[in-house]
């Protein structure tokens, strides 16, 4: 820089000067503690659910509801579940539906990305079908057990097309919300950067979208994962396997309430695990790094 | 460092102006039919020169910078530049999705820039700005001071021969601003570069600029230019500084004053 520095010579002022206006005005953010995650975070949820278990127990020990057809003790729920997972039955039930719903909802994943794109820049296809695609995600995604059996047999395609018609709609809409809500101000930073046409979706738009397309995502996985456990239990057949919704069924056809109830339990506990694990972390890292998460 | 600039030092022989701007004219489609924004305007920036446009609200000076920069085209008459200008808005305008060194990365990576050399690159300029050791920052952890430095620097990773700026200082606190221009100036000597400037703050007009140009409102005309000849270092402070400002600030008035009379 020597050869053609012509500036005057205050640079230490003007450097230093900047230097301290860098650290007064610079925020700094710490990682709260764990001790602070576990109170604040993990805590509540647990108190709750232990308070649902007190009242439930409760219930039956004062024989408020005393028939174990309509409400069975939570250790009868227990023993049910503790017995599938002696006779090794358990994690068979759950990975049945959980690969059913996941291998649904990637299919989803690859049709919906590119719909969404599609509705996003043509406006004439968004004119069309964007109207039907909304009032889709509206529609019970039970609805199309029926027509899918018929068109179908009673197979896991028959599933798989029952998942895609209730996660393609959501995931689609999330993207074309995502794309909705870029900034212009971005788009025209973009273009005089020089990333127009494909770079500039590549590298601006669908970048800049992340977030609207991840609220989606989580959205199509609750969408495929109820979608799938309708098609369970209206559709149960026994060369199908037992995924989580047979097993609800077979209770029913049973009179076993405590097999119905450990069903409910499983799918519930399977579709908060699934958003736990892998979309809630997803949306936070996204949200993170943008700075749109604005820590309490 | 030293030979990139040198280089960009050494390019402006071949083109005459950095911009030309040859009776341009601009309306837009308003609720009383055509409106027009801006009338006949012809201004040439010399390679190397800094001007800076002033005006009131409603002289449509950002319409001609984004005429200019090629985000709009004119209803009449040309403008030309040697390639295409790099533009910094009043707002940062960083991608929160990449990093201060990513951004300044991807404006390399769409001029091609190789791909070994674009880290190196965007170290250097974020040096240029003083923000070294920047690089892996998110955007949300820089003051507003430094995302504009960041935006700074990243509109000088175009290299082009030509800088727009769209009011980059308006957002700023006093103190960050002034720093600032004595940034830009350090920045604009040492580099070469033509700047283009859009302001509506007199002081900054005429400590930063070598020209200062006026532009009356409604349609945008060129009322007055002046030449500022006050020697670098100047300060926001200066008598000379001082000076001029209250005659273009009385001028401007004026102008100003046009619009409430009818």
């Amino acid at each position: 820089m020597a050869s053609t520095d012509t500036t005057p010579k205050d640079p230490g002022d003007l450097a230093g000067l900047e230097a301290g206006l860098d650290a007064l005005e610079t925020v700094q953010t710490t990682r709260k503690p764990l001790r602070h995650t576990l109170t604040q975070k993990v805590l509540p949820p647990v108190v709750a659910v232990a308070l649902v278990l007190a009242v439930w127990q409760s219930l039956i020990t004062f024989k408020i509801v005393d028939d174990p057809t309509k409400l069975p003790a939570p250790a009868d729920v227990w023993g049910v579940l503790e017995k599938a997972w002696l006779q090794g039955e358990l994690l068979g039930y759950i990975w049945t539906s959980v690969s059913r719903g996941l291998l649904g909802f990637c299919l989803a994943l690859l049709i919906a990305t590119p719909l969404g794109l599609l509705l996003a820049r043509v406006k004439l296809i968004r004119a069309a079908i964007g109207p039907i695609l909304s009032g889709l995600q509206s529609l019970p995604s039970v609805a199309w057990v029926p027509p899918a059996v018929i068109w179908l047999g009673l197979n896991n395609q028959m599933m798989y097309a029952v998942i895609l018609l209730g996660a393609v709609p959501s995931i689609a809409n999330g993207l074309l919300s995502g794309v909705d809500q870029v900034p212009p101000l971005f788009q025209r930073a973009g273009r005089t950067l020089g990333a127009t046409g494909i770079k500039g979706t590549w590298h601006i738009t669908l970048p800049a979208a992340l977030p609207g397309y991840v609220a989606g995502l989580k959205q199509g996985w609750a969408f495929s994962w109820r979608s799938l456990m309708a098609a369970e239990i209206i559709a149960s057949f026994p060369d199908l396997g037992v995924g989580l919704g047979q097993l609800l069924e077979n209770g029913r056809n049973a009179s076993d309430m405590a097999m119905v109830f450990e069903a409910i339990l499983l799918i519930l506990t399977v579709g908060i695990a699934i958003d736990l694990l892998i979309f809630s972390p997803l949306e936070r890292r996204v949200l993170r790094t943008r700075g749109l998460l604005v820590k309490s | 460092m030293a030979t990139t600039l040198a280089k960009a030092a050494d390019g402006t022989q071949s083109a005459t102006h950095a911009a030309r701007i040859e009776h341009v004219s601009k309306s837009f489609a308003g609720p009383a039919g055509q409106q027009l924004v801006l009338d006949d305007i012809s201004l040439d920036v010399a390679p190397g020169e800094f001007v800076t446009l002033l005006g009131a609200s409603g002289c449509g000076k950002s319409t001609l910078l984004n005429l200019v920069a090629g985000l709009d085209r004119p209803t009449a008459g040309a403008v030309t530049t040697d390639g295409r200008p790099a533009l910094m808005f009043q707002e940062h305008a960083l991608f929160p999705w990449l990093t201060a060194g990513k951004n300044i990365e991807l404006a390399l990576k769409l001029r091609g820039t190789p791909k070994n050399e674009r880290r190196e690159r965007a170290e250097q300029l974020l040096e240029l700005v003083r923000l070294g050791g920047a690089h892996g920052k998110r955007v949300h952890e820089l003051s507003g001071g430094m995302r504009q430095r960041v935006a700074l620097a990243r509109a000088l990773a175009q290299e082009s021969r030509l800088l727009l700026m769209d009011e980059p200082f308006a957002a700023l606190d006093a103190i960050t601003r002034d720093v600032l221009h004595d940034e830009l100036t350090r920045i604009w000597r040492e580099t070469g570069l033509s700047v283009l400037f859009v302001t509506h703050n007199v002081r900054e007009a005429v400590r930063l600029a070598q020209r200062v140009v006026l532009l009356s409102s409604r349609p945008g005309r060129i009322a007055r230019q002046w030449t500022v000849d006050i020697p670098h270092p100047r300060r926001i402070e200066d008598t000379a500084v001082a000076e001029l400002s209250v005659e273009i600030t009385e001028q401007l008035r004026g102008e100003i004053r046009r619009h409430g009379q009818h």
